[in-house]
């Protein structure tokens, strides 16, 4: 089984590659890199005009399998990951059953090999049940498949767990990713606190309860010697904190994600609760902060928190609304317009969205050296989409992004060699 | 001019013309409400259905009487506490009210945003009746109402507003309200009770109540709402009444003609003194009264105004 991807653009930041290339898939395998390969009996895909970059890797998603198949499932989640281009994806622990045992690990893993469209890569709990109390089994959990561990969506909120949690999960060598978030300092709120939340009458979040997390969550890091990953830092002193730490050698990444680099807490005039997300949009100096650490690399990765919710859990007064939005399907498009924006080049948005991620997260993808597996992205940066919510592909439609019109989609989503997406 | 919106959601998005014509239509009012018999037929066939979902004597039965007096057929619905836990959605329970084929729903709600929710999903007339901590825009046009009556004219007077500026819907509605017509309003509480970025609304804040009321034209306080606080924002109600309540002479400060008002239901002895309270500068009660012809105005403005007597 051959393909020739012929003439594109091959951006690979993994391998330093941004020139035109073609590129022969064997088996699912990448063969080849060059100029003018001879088809011979591969099958051909014209890349003329097109970006061809490594499948995206979005290293931070909800797809609420098991227990919330209501809001999505393994299927329609990575169905859209794969209309997304993204080829690869880590999925959050705050399932029902929560995923702190090898059971669901397993479930999981077996799920998206057998009926989905992108690799999942799943991401256990630091502690059971995610109740903040026992470690859960890391070591069994990792061999099982897990790449990280969370109690994301909740806080671990002793700090005496974080360090052992660090220290155990640095035993077996992957990350924590640290949802920074004292709780005491939300106390209710539902959107960032500032002039908008005083206006709207809303209770708001105050930048201290990301950020205190943040400054002790790096300092966990720094006694233990343990892999920090600050999940969706969201306010200029995240950012901070981590450049900070960073510059001292502290072993720290972090990820931002599109609504938090493209919108504000303006966004929420309206009640809209498809503007109210965990952290919540932030301040314009905010979005300039995170865009600021995404140019210098402070900032690691390009993430989703893809957290879909069904229509009647966003459909209510803001207050009581849940929190998140899905992004899957708008992650490359809202990456690409960092680039036509200057913020970013091309090379270093496609390292955002893959060899860095995957480097993170320990997986062998995000590269299109020879011998990597087959994960490719084939994308039209130019053509020009509008977004509507009611063809996602995911199940749940709670986008920040409707009727927006998007510049640059993924037009063929290859996984292993083997086309999951087309258009 | 005439001005005949489809919902009075907020005062924010009211120009200065459309408020002095609301306080306008309401002068007109306000006569109706002494007379032997209270009562016109303005609003004969018309269905008003107040929805609170929160506690209400005072603002309900002020549209409930200023329905019945324009001949409105009045209807109260009393939902308890959240939405959610009561299993009906609010959009579920605004539909089932519509099925019914209202004219106007007078809502109160305890979300920010609820009566834009509800405007946006409904064909009826919505009428803000207090939102949360968002805004009370009747309350406020009653209070300009009743400014302007004492004071003749609200261009250029000073007006200090003081408690929990916070949790309060009231006090968003006056700054915009006052602002609009010309006062300059100041705002003071303890810093707990003090949101960022309130100035930006338009008024100055001080964090002390002598500063707030020095030479003020009037002087309103704030009921201090302990419902509305997750944690609590004070030590005691005594620390409180100590620093931040109007009372002893402190009025001495304020304009010696400044008037006192409430948005009610007061709290003697922590916000506001006893004396003062039942002092001559109070006109709280006025305020009361007023809010009733300001309500016929806006229920009338809202079924048409002007078009209701072409209709007859």
């Amino acid at each position: 089984m051959k393909i020739l991807i012929k003439s594109g653009r091959v951006v690979d930041p993994a391998n330093k590659l941004d020139k035109k290339l073609d590129i022969l898939v064997v088996d699912g395998k990448i063969a080849e890199l060059a100029a003018n390969i001879d088809p011979g009996n591969a099958e051909v895909i014209n890349a003329a005009g097109l970006i061809v970059t490594p499948g995206l890797v979005d290293m931070h998603t909800h797809l609420r399998d098991p227990g919330y198949e209501y809001k999505e499932d393994i299927i329609s989640g990575t169905r859209a990951a794969a209309a997304g281009g993204v080829t690869s994806l880590a999925c959050m622990p705050n399932t029902s059953p929560v995923n702190d045992s090898l059971a669901v690990t397993q479930y999981i893993i077996t799920k998206a090999k057998e009926q989905g469209s992108a690799n999942v890569f799943p991401i256990g709990s630091i502690t059971k049940g995610m109740n903040g109390e026992l470690l859960a089994e890391m070591g069994e959990l990792k061999e099982g498949g897990c790449v990280g561990f969370s109690d994301d969506g909740l806080p671990v909120i002793n700090g005496e767990m974080m360090r052992r949690g660090l220290e155990y999960a640095n035993t077996f060598g992957v990350p924590i990713f640290t949802h920074a978030e004292d709780l005491s300092l939300v106390a209710g709120g539902s959107m960032n606190e500032g002039s908008v939340s005083t206006e709207l009458g809303l209770k708001g979040i105050p930048w201290v309860a990301e950020d205190a997390v943040t400054a002790r969550d790096i300092m966990l890091a720094e006694l233990t010697g343990a892999h920090l990953h600050v999940c969706h830092v969201s306010t200029k002193g995240s950012v901070e904190l981590v450049r900070h730490a960073k510059a001292r050698g502290v072993r720290v990444t972090c990820e931002a994600t599109p609504h938090h680099f493209m919108l504000t807490d303006e966004a929420v005039r309206g009640y809209n609760a498809n503007f109210k997300m965990n952290p919540p949009l932030r301040t314009q100096e905010d979005v300039d902060a995170v865009r600021a650490g995404l140019a210098d690399g402070t900032i690691d990765a390009i993430a989703t928190d893809h957290a879909p919710h069904h229509i009647d859990e966003k459909n209510v007064e803001f207050a009581i609304a849940m929190n998140g939005v899905v992004g899957l399907e708008t992650l490359l498009p809202l990456t690409l317009k960092l680039v036509a924006e200057k913020v970013l080049d091309l090379s270093k948005a496609i390292a955002l969205l893959t060899c860095q991620p995957a480097e993170i997260l320990g997986i062998d993808r995000g590269t299109l050296a020879v011998g990597a597996v087959a994960d490719i992205t084939l994308i039209n940066p130019n053509k020009e989409w509008t977004v509507e919510a009611d063809k996602l592909h995911s199940k749940s439609k709670n986008t920040s992004f409707d009727g927006q019109t998007m510049r640059g989609y993924a037009v063929r989503t290859i996984l292993a060699g083997k086309t999951v997406f087309e258009r | 001019m005439s001005f005949n919106p489809k919902h009075i959601l907020g005062i924010k998005d009211l120009s200065t013309d459309e408020i002095n014509f609301i306080l306008d239509t309401a002068d007109s009012f306000k006569e109706i409400n002494t007379r032997q018999i209270k009562k016109v037929p303005t609003l004969r066939g018309k269905t008003v259905v107040n929805l609170f979902y929160e506690a209400s004597t005072r603002t309900r039965t002020s549209f409930e009487i200023a329905g019945k007096r324009l001949s409105a057929d009045t209807v109260n619905i009393s939902a308890s506490g959240s939405s959610v836990a009561k299993g009906e959605t609010l959009e579920d329970t605004a539909k089932n009210i519509q099925a019914m084929h209202p004219d106007i729903i007078v809502m109160r709600h305890g979300a920010s945003g609820a009566c834009q929710y509800l405007a946006e999903r409904l064909d009826c007339s919505v009428i803000n009746a207090g939102d949360g901590m968002h805004e009370h825009p009747s309350q406020a046009l009653l209070d300009a109402f009743t400014i302007r009556q004492h004071k003749g004219s609200i261009e250029g007077l000073t007006v200090a507003i003081v408690g929990d500026i916070t949790h309060s819907r009231v006090v968003r509605s006056d700054i915009y309200c006052l602002s609009k017509l010309g006062a300059k309003v100041r705002l003071a509480g303890p810093g707990t009770m003090l949101p960022p970025g309130i100035e930006k609304l338009g008024c100055e804040v001080f964090n002390n109540l002598e500063d707030a009321i020095r030479d003020a034209d009037v002087v309103m306080m704030l009921r201090i709402q302990r419902e509305r606080q997750g944690t609590p924002l004070i030590p005691s109600v005594r620390e409180y009444a100590r620093f931040f309540g109007l009372n002893g002479n402190k009025m001495d400060l304020a304009k010696k003609d400044a008037i006192v008002m409430h948005p009610g239901p007061i709290n003697r002895g922590v916000e506001l003194g006893t004396a003062i309270a039942d002092g001559p500068q109070n006109v709280i009660l006025n305020q009361v009264e007023n809010g009733v012809a300001v309500r016929m105005a806006l229920l009338y403005l809202v079924a048409g105004g002007e078009k209701l007597q072409e209709d007859c």
